[in-house]
């Protein structure tokens, strides 16, 4: 079986779950091989729980410097483990770095690029959903190997326990008139809430929140579902919530079990960044609003009074339970 | 100093878009076709830079004929000179394919020290090309930026993702990528868009860009679409009005359908 690379996400100490996903789908194309990029130990850190999600392989590409810079020291370790590996396939999620990655990647070694993947099979044939969820298209690669992004939440994530051999690759220092440093981090704080891309039940506030201690209602609502909070982008840009918790368009991309609108509209740029939720649930005081149209549970009311009370019965019934 | 602004027409994102039957690439033909909105605002810091610092504008597009409309609302604005990169053979460029002939035409200017382009077109979204034009010059990619500072030959930058924020460092020459909430763009004037008619804009193709490749290996795409088909748009479902107790009611919904 040949290898299938894998770049894993990780904060250093622990992997995402968007990286166990990648490691379900590599398993339908060969024998996936992690690709940890990070500071000295890192890899040693992470070997284990990759080993149980069926990494045959971990590379470690390390550095004292691989944290520092932007997006390149991921690209040279997985430039190196493709010349070593001589892989299938390569695997990235498509977040924002990781397409980034993908595509320097694909680049220099003239690889065929498939972005936002929701699902593959075991021939590499690709499914994309493109133009804010109108268009289901399926491709392939024509040429080289494909360099995939796998949309985050697309694919369950399994253990399948396996020994893991271990590699190192020696990374190159990096070229600082190449590369943008890194200076200052002011990480998302992680608390006790999913990662928005990795949830499965998202719960998002928009203009209709109406500031940002109206947000209070969304977390608690996340809170009771265990789920993650999203906002749009006229929240956003209205400073009700940061940046970092956007869906849409210019924010992320989110395909969770269950999503539910707070006072958003709908506009188009929200509804290409979560349209692809499976259940999809709305509360909006205007019954115009264009998010009614595509929810298939809507409903016209105040999400002051609508939400609390969903939040209040949905931990009684678990408490109950 | 040197900018060049990479700008792309696109699809007019509140019309429907379609993908041709014939080879499953965007139907523009049906399309109504603008400047990316995102492009707007990568222009408007180029000539906030260059009424500070003073600079050069150069504006690249790679398109059909009708992409000089774009290059000429940027000239509108306020840029010195358009590139149009125009051939036929481009039809169906993959993101690969667009960075290297981006790229090409960027080095066709001398002693860029900035090149900018917005962080995610919105007909492609993959928000990818940017970090490869930078691969390929060798130059430090910023991007997803909303927040920029050019001084003494460096760049600074405030980056922000579904990641969180970081403050971005780097020697110029750079690339930089913004987003929606770098600034707000400014309008051209009648007197920039009479002005722009005589700016120059230069046209290129393939042969101009790569002299020396050979015709017969130029690679357009690296993939291929096996199959598009609509999705059937999301009908509504269950609708309420809140009577005081819409939020009891939603819960034996989310039972039902095995959510909680």
């Amino acid at each position: 079986m040949p290898d299938v690379l894998v770049l894993v996400d990780h904060d250093g100490e622990h992997v995402h779950k968007s990286t166990y996903e990648l490691l379900a789908v590599a398993r339908w194309l060969g024998d996936p091989a992690a690709v940890v990029v990070g500071s000295p130990g890192t890899a040693a850190r992470l070997k284990d729980p990759l080993a149980r999600h069926g990494a045959t392989c971990v590379y470690s590409a390390e550095s004292a410097e691989a944290d520092e810079f932007l997006v390149t020291p991921a690209v040279d370790a997985l430039e190196l483990a493709v010349r070593e590996a001589s892989p299938a396939a390569v695997l990235v999620s498509a977040t924002t770095d990781g397409k980034e990655v993908a595509g320097r990647l694909a680049a220099r070694l003239d690889a065929g690029l498939l972005i936002d993947a929701v699902d593959l099979d075991s021939s590499g044939e690709v499914t994309q959903i493109v133009f804010g969820g109108s268009c289901t298209v399926r491709s392939q690669v024509t040429h080289g190997f494909p360099v995939i992004a796998v949309r985050p939440g697309s694919v369950e994530p399994e253990e399948h326990p396996v020994e893991a051999a271990e590699r190192e690759l020696a990374l190159p220092p990096v070229d600082p008139a190449a590369s943008a440093r890194i200076t200052a981090r002011r990480l998302a704080l992680a608390g006790d809430r999913p990662e928005l891309t990795e949830a499965s039940v998202v719960v998002s506030g928009g203009r209709g929140v109406a500031g940002a201690d109206g947000f209070k209602v969304v977390e608690e609502l996340a809170d009771a579902l265990g789920g993650a909070v999203g906002a749009s982008r006229a929240a956003v840009d209205a400073g009700y919530y940061p940046h970092r918790f956007q869906v849409g368009q210019t924010g992320a991309s989110v395909s969770p079990q269950l999503y539910i609108a707070l006072g958003i509209s709908g506009a188009i740029q929200h509804l290409a960044g979560m349209q692809t939720s499976k259940t999809i649930v709305a509360v909006n005081k205007d019954p115009e609003a264009p998010i009614l149209a595509l929810a298939d549970y809507g409903v016209v009311g105040d999400l002051f009074a609508v939400a609390p009370q969903l939040a209040e019965e949905v931990t009684a019934r678990r408490l109950g339970s | 100093m040197n900018i060049v602004v990479l700008v792309k027409q696109v699809p007019d994102t509140a019309a429907e878009r379609t993908l041709s039957e014939a080879d499953h690439t965007l139907d523009r033909e049906g399309a109504d076709l603008v400047l990316d909105e995102i492009n707007e605002r990568a222009a408007e810091e180029a000539l906030v830079l260059k009424a500070t610092l003073g600079a050069e504008i150069s504006v690249v597009s790679m398109g059909p004929d009708s992409a000089l409309d774009a290059i000429r609302k940027v000239l509108a604005m306020g840029a010195d000179r358009g590139i149009h990169i125009c051939d036929d053979r481009l039809q169906g460029s993959d993101a690969v394919t667009t960075a290297r002939v981006l790229a090409a035409a960027v080095r066709t200017v001398a002693d860029v020290d900035l090149v900018l382009a917005g962080n995610a077109t919105t007909d492609g979204q993959a928000g990818v090309v940017p970090a490869v034009v930078a691969d390929l010059l060798g130059v430090p990619q910023l991007t997803h930026i909303r927040e920029l500072t050019v001084d003494a030959g460096r760049v600074r930058a405030e980056r922000e993702t579904e990641n969180g924020e970081v403050t971005l460092d780097a020697p110029l020459p750079a690339l930089v990528s913004v987003t929606e909430k770098i600034n707000e763009p400014r309008y051209p004037s009648f007197k920039g868009i009479m002005a722009a008619k005589k700016k120059p804009v230069e046209t290129v193709d393939l042969d101009d860009l790569f002299p020396d490749a050979d015709d017969a290996d130029f690679l357009v795409t690296r993939t291929r679409v096996v199959e598009a088909v609509p999705r059937p748009a999301r009908a509504a479902g269950i609708r309420v009005t809140d009577d005081g107790s819409a939020g009891r009611q939603l819960v034996d919904y989310l039972i039902a359908q095995r959510l909680l």
